[in-house]
């Protein structure tokens, strides 16, 4: 695996990913163990013992303090990973608006995970649907081959002069971190052909000092920020950028901020994001059997929001579900909210389930889709059903 | 000894920000010293020039100025620690607009 060819390998998420970040070549990682990202952050510090990765490893803390790290080799003006987890994510909250307003292009690996109360160390994606508005990118991986891929997109988009902005990739946990498949691991030659190397004005330099994370005031404050907002929308066009260079460099070919299955025609659509979406597919294909148009759609990116590409895609639709792992009390899950404000008033319906490592299986799905036929609205819980007080 | 000097702060256009928090170090766009009550005054006679004030001023408004001892007024908040530090007595703080 260290020979610098192209090979295949039979890897979980995690280990597809650490060959991933060995692929991108941070100088320095910055990592904080949890459950279930523990094994991506183990077998990058044995790349760097073996010296297959030539990378400073620090073993930090806490997750605080990973990012924190993480954020001081990048203002030295090197590439940069740290990963974590549910908890662990939560503890550096106050860490990531501020990697996202310095403007470091830090790539972190997360493996989404319930958050306690209760405790709870299996996956949804409470963790990072929780942080959208930390200021971060953030994409949704469905298999182990697409994570290694999302670690050399996620440095091309993060680094690009014009965007300069972190970027967080979303593993599901267990289902993606644990599972094993077959993966394409790319030569390194060619990972660097694609992946130029690290460039930053935004770093200490001697010859020009520079105020760095400095404060601002009213008056000031705001223009920062929208040069924040206007960046993450200029992602959209990287993101097309990257894959396109992506599929010359590796021959695999990914589909932007979203991903969509069957949705040309589709009276109901599915709308989920990581793993289960091909679960999800597999129903929809069958329901195109049995006659009915049914239709999903895979975010892969969260932010920047996919509302164009939504739009389009849900242009048939008569009906439309989310499907997504995690619950903001009082609401409804994250992604149903965002998406609500494309559907221009369609009968909208909020699926939440696989909380807690929950498993969604095909009668789930299909149930979904019962429903939403059936002109149900609002948000249930998958196995309970919806809240009456 | 370089202190921060003052300098005309880039437009408010847009353009003239940075993308991101980091700028040209070294210089300030606006004066700091509006509440301070009390100001360092120097007993030249006294001083040495030991230079224990330059290093303990949070602020860095002590500085050498042709082999005396100056203050920067428009960035010294008058904290007094100059006057608390000096060994010899050689600072006063007098009160302003006495």
């Amino acid at each position: 695996m260290n020979d610098g060819c192209a090979q295949r390998a039979f890897l979980s998420g995690n280990e597809a990913f650490a060959c991933g970040v060995r692929l991108a070549g941070p100088k320095v990682i910055s990592a904080y163990p949890i459950t279930p990202q523990t094994v991506v952050v183990e077998r990058l510090s044995e790349m760097v013992e073996d010296g297959s990765l030539a990378a400073e490893f620090i073993h930090v803390e806490s997750e605080h303090s990973a990012l924190s790290c993480a954020m001081g080799a990048c203002a030295a003006g090197v590439r940069t990973f740290t990963a974590t987890s549910s908890q662990g994510l939560l503890y550096m909250a106050e860490c990531l608006p501020y990697a996202a307003g310095g403007r470091f292009p830090i790539v972190m690996m997360n493996a989404n995970r319930a958050v306690a109360l209760p405790w709870n160390i299996y996956g949804d994606q409470s963790d990072a649907l929780s942080q959208l508005a930390c200021g971060w990118i953030q994409a949704y991986a469905q298999s182990a081959q697409e994570g290694l891929d999302m670690v050399l997109l996620a440095y091309y988009t993060a680094e690009h002069p014009a965007v300069r902005t972190p970027f967080m990739v979303n593993l599901d946990g267990f289902h993606l971190t644990h599972t094993y498949e077959v993966v394409d691991i790319p030569a390194r030659a060619d990972a660097e052909a694609f992946l130029p190397p690290f460039e930053t004005d935004n770093r200490v330099d001697f010859d020009e000092p520079k105020n760095m994370a400095f404060s601002a005031g009213p008056g000031h404050c705001a223009v920062f920020k929208y040069k924040q907002h206007a960046a993450v929308l200029r992602a959209r066009a990287v993101v097309a950028e990257a894959e396109e260079r992506f599929a010359r460099t590796f021959g695999r070919r990914y589909t932007g901020l979203v991903e969509n299955y069957m949705t040309q025609d589709a009276e109901y659509v599915l709308v989920t994001l990581g793993a289960v979406a091909g679960l999800c597919r597999d129903v929809a294909a069958q329901l195109r059997r049995a006659g009915v148009k049914a239709g999903v759609v895979r975010i892969r990116y969260m932010r920047p929001f996919p509302d164009a590409e939504l739009t389009a895609a849900l242009e048939s639709a008569r009906a439309v579900a989310v499907l997504e792992k995690d619950i903001s009390p009082g609401r409804a899950g994250a992604v149903f909210s965002e998406v609500l404000g494309v559907l221009a008033g369609r009968p909208a319906l909020g699926a939440v389930g696989g909380l807690g490592g929950e498993d969604i299986a095909a009668r789930d799905v299909h149930a979904i889709f019962d429903r939403l036929r059936a002109g149900e609205t609002g948000v249930y819980f998958i196995g309970i059903g919806g809240v009456t007080i | 000894m370089r202190k921060p000097y003052l300098r005309q702060a880039p437009g408010r256009e847009l353009a003239d920000y940075p993308e991101g928090t980091a700028y040209t170090a070294g210089f300030l766009t606006a004066k700091n010293a509006g509440w301070r009550s009390v100001r360092p005054v120097l007993r030249a006679e006294k001083c040495v020039l030991c230079l224990r004030c330059y290093l303990h001023c949070p602020d860095g408004t002590v500085y050498e100025s042709g082999g005396a001892l100056a203050f920067d007024y428009d960035f010294c908040k008058g904290c007094g620690l100059c006057a608390k530090i000096c060994p010899l007595g050689a600072i006063e703080m007098e009160t302003e607009g006495a």
